[in-house]
């Protein structure tokens, strides 16, 4: 029983994604009159690991280009890893079958951040909702009218909606329609991706307020991916830091704020802007996230970093223990 | 000395009960209805509010970008000795980009993005002030580097096209402030980057009005990038300022009803894990508003009196609310 529900229901195990860039035209002619060119590779993940245990709510921050989107893909199933393996309850998903991987692919679903791209904007609400449950036969025709109406209620609309199409919602009305469309097929585990970045800040605290509702109504596991720490840091028991396809840094979240460990942890937790009661000076760390398609030698963050050693720049840190459930990926921490 | 002193005191931009409406074939939409503020020079004035309250319009207003069939129906925009409102195009042009500039949220909209980084600053310096290609290059350098931008010699020979988002805020920022303008408008300008990126940026803008006394409006939906950056705070709501005031005060006890409800639906540092307080229902549409408060709908405060329109009041010295309940009982003492 203990060993059972300590198996986390998700984890990703040396996960990488890798996007070349196709030669375009010119590039290919080049190429037959024999100039050899090496194809520009993103590491967009770059072996990541990470186990999410069944209930928990999982904070995913880094910037633009970080790689935390793809690695929520993945773990979505959304897209097919270049290495690694993303293990359902314990069982590697590729290996799955049949009714087992048809299981294992519901019960992970997403959310996505632009409410207006990602519904079908033909679509009437009963079918964007009600199409994946009809097709898997959760749910039979002559109840889906009800079912769909059930679902809108669940997050908080009217269930009068479901003959709408949705350009007649708001922002925040779109944002719970795309959840309920992940909650249809009754998942237990969602990723989250910026799901509220789009909305009015009003708007964002009633759409935060109805995850936290739905975690309890039906023990919801969440990645939740976003650039917010403040929202990470309101919703999340534990957070994980990236930054260019690398985890920097996996703490509890208390534990985390308290004391910061990586350098970019410190100056993310920083810069963060927060209300505060008195005007303050900002003072920024220097330059800019470089490119990932080359980034630097060694740690990502040494160019940026205001305690880089020699060995920084050599030498890519392991993401060690640090103490009991807080992990990070700095040298200083050999010392 | 008096007179030094009264000069000082001066606001730099007044703006007295603008009202900017638009008619359209639905309706009259009343972006801006009845906007009032002023700003002294040196001073950042955080002008807050969610998408369509009309804080964008407001600073369209005030610069004349104002298209048909949008149009300023009364008030006034007096800037140090010219009313704005009605000044032909030509006096508004040597104005623009000289004494007041302003920086839009998307940087492509200030670049151009055919032509090198150097052809457009020196294109804006000269459009000013008479002096030499080189000299104008020099003070492009300077404002680039300004910005904290390095190598800005080889910035300067770029295509906005080859610089990330953030450099490219840069630039159009040093561009608003190449010529020294009096006051600069910000519309969201550090919306679309990352967070250190932001406070880079943040900085930055903070320096050159302290040292060049410059009068700023930093337009945002982000409560927290403007207490820490703003000295005094406007919250618009539905075309309206609800409430303004010292940046401190206001965060610390705000008097609106809807100021109260946005500080809360932040999710803020001392309360991890709690529900927050939402607002509930949606910003009403400006479509011919219905009379009486705007937020009475969302309001828990509402009452009887609130289905007439309430005018602007200072319960309290220096703090301006357009309440009929404000929450003075609250006030620490």
């Amino acid at each position: 029983m203990t060993s059972a529900s300590a198996t986390p229901i998700i984890e990703a195990r040396g996960l990488s994604k890798r996007f070349i860039k196709q030669a375009d035209l010119a590039e290919r002619l080049l190429e037959r009159l024999g100039a050899t060119q090496a194809p520009s590779v993103v590491h967009a993940v770059d072996n990541v690991s990470l186990a999410i245990a069944s209930g928990e709510v999982v904070g995913l921050v880094g910037e633009s280009g970080c790689g935390k989107s793809t690695l929520g893909r993945m773990i979505a199933g959304l897209l097919q890893p270049s290495e690694g393996q993303v293990l359902f309850k314990g069982r590697d998903r590729a290996t799955l079958a049949g009714a087992d991987a048809k299981a294992a692919r519901l019960a992970v679903q997403m959310i996505f951040q632009d409410p207006y791209a990602s519904l079908n904007p033909r679509s009437r609400v009963e079918t964007i909702i009600g199409e994946a449950p009809l097709v898997h036969n959760l749910v039979s025709r002559a109840k889906l009218g009800e079912f769909v109406g059930e679902m809108l209620k669940r997050v908080g609309l009217d269930a009068g909606f479901k003959g709408r199409y949705p350009h007649q919602f708001s922002g925040g009305q779109r944002s719970r329609i795309g959840i309920a469309r992940a909650l249809a097929v009754s998942p237990e585990f969602l990723v989250c991706d910026e799901a509220i970045a789009a909305l009015d800040v009003s708007i964002q605290a009633q759409i935060i307020n109805l995850f936290m509702d739905l975690r309890q109504a039906f023990d919801l596991t969440y990645l939740f991916i976003s650039h917010d720490l403040g929202v990470v840091r309101h919703i999340s028991d534990r957070i994980v830091i990236m930054y260019l396809g690398r985890i920097v840094e996996m703490s509890p979240t208390a534990a985390l704020f308290e004391a910061p460990n990586h350098p970019y942890t410190r100056a993310l937790l920083a810069e963060a802007p927060r209300i505060s009661y008195e005007k303050r000076q900002f003072q920024p760390i220097k330059g800019e996230i470089p490119s990932p398609l080359d980034p630097p030698r060694g740690c990502h963050f040494h160019p940026r970093c205001p305690l880089a050693m020699a060995r920084c720049a050599e030498e890519a840190p392991a993401l060690k223990a640090i103490s009991p459930g807080r992990l990070s990926a700095c040298h200083l921490n050999d010392n | 000395m008096t007179a030094a002193a009264e000069t000082e005191s001066r606001p730099t931009l007044e703006v007295v009960d603008l009202k900017t409406h638009f008619f359209t074939r639905a309706g009259v939409v009343k972006a801006v209805d009845g906007v009032s503020f002023a700003i002294a020079p040196g001073e950042v004035l955080g002008l807050v509010g969610e998408s369509g309250c009309g804080k964008s319009m407001t600073g369209f207003s005030i610069i004349g970008l104002i298209d048909p069939p949008g149009r300023i129906v009364s008030g006034a925009v007096r800037f140090k000795d010219n009313d704005l409102v009605g000044l032909p195009e030509e006096g508004l042009r040597t104005l623009r980009g000289n004494r007041i500039s302003m920086i839009f949220q998307d940087p492509m909209m200030t670049l151009n993005p055919v032509l090198r980084i150097d052809t457009q600053m020196i294109e804006t310096i000269q459009a000013h002030r008479d002096c030499s290609r080189s000299v104008a290059l020099g003070l492009a350098r300077n404002a680039l580097m300004q910005m904290g931008i390095s190598s800005p010699e080889r910035r300067l020979r770029c295509y906005p096209h080859e610089l990330s988002g953030g450099m490219r805020q840069r630039v159009a920022i040093a561009i608003a402030f190449v010529n020294e303008p009096d006051l600069v408008i910000a519309d969201e300008p550090t919306t679309a980057l990352d967070v250190t990126i932001q406070a880079q940026i943040l900085h930055e803008a903070q320096e050159l009005c302290r040292t060049k006394h410059t009068a700023m409006i930093w337009i945002t939906h982000d409560l927290a990038v403007v207490s820490s950056l703003a000295d005094r705070i406007a919250v618009m709501y539905a075309g309206t300022i609800v409430e303004q005031g010292n940046a401190r005060d206001l965060i610390r006890a705000p008097l609106h009803p809807y100021t109260k409800g946005l500080l809360g639906s932040v999710p803020s540092a001392n309360r991890p894990g709690e529900r927050l307080t939402q607002i509930p229902g949606m910003t009403p549409s400006l479509l011919d508003p219905k009379p009486g408060c705007r937020f009475r709908m969302r309001c828990p405060r509402a009452a009887a009196e609130c289905t007439a329109s309430p005018s602007i009041s200072m319960p309290i010295p220096h703090r301006e609310v357009r309440c009929w309940r404000p929450l003075i009982a609250e006030q620490p003492a």
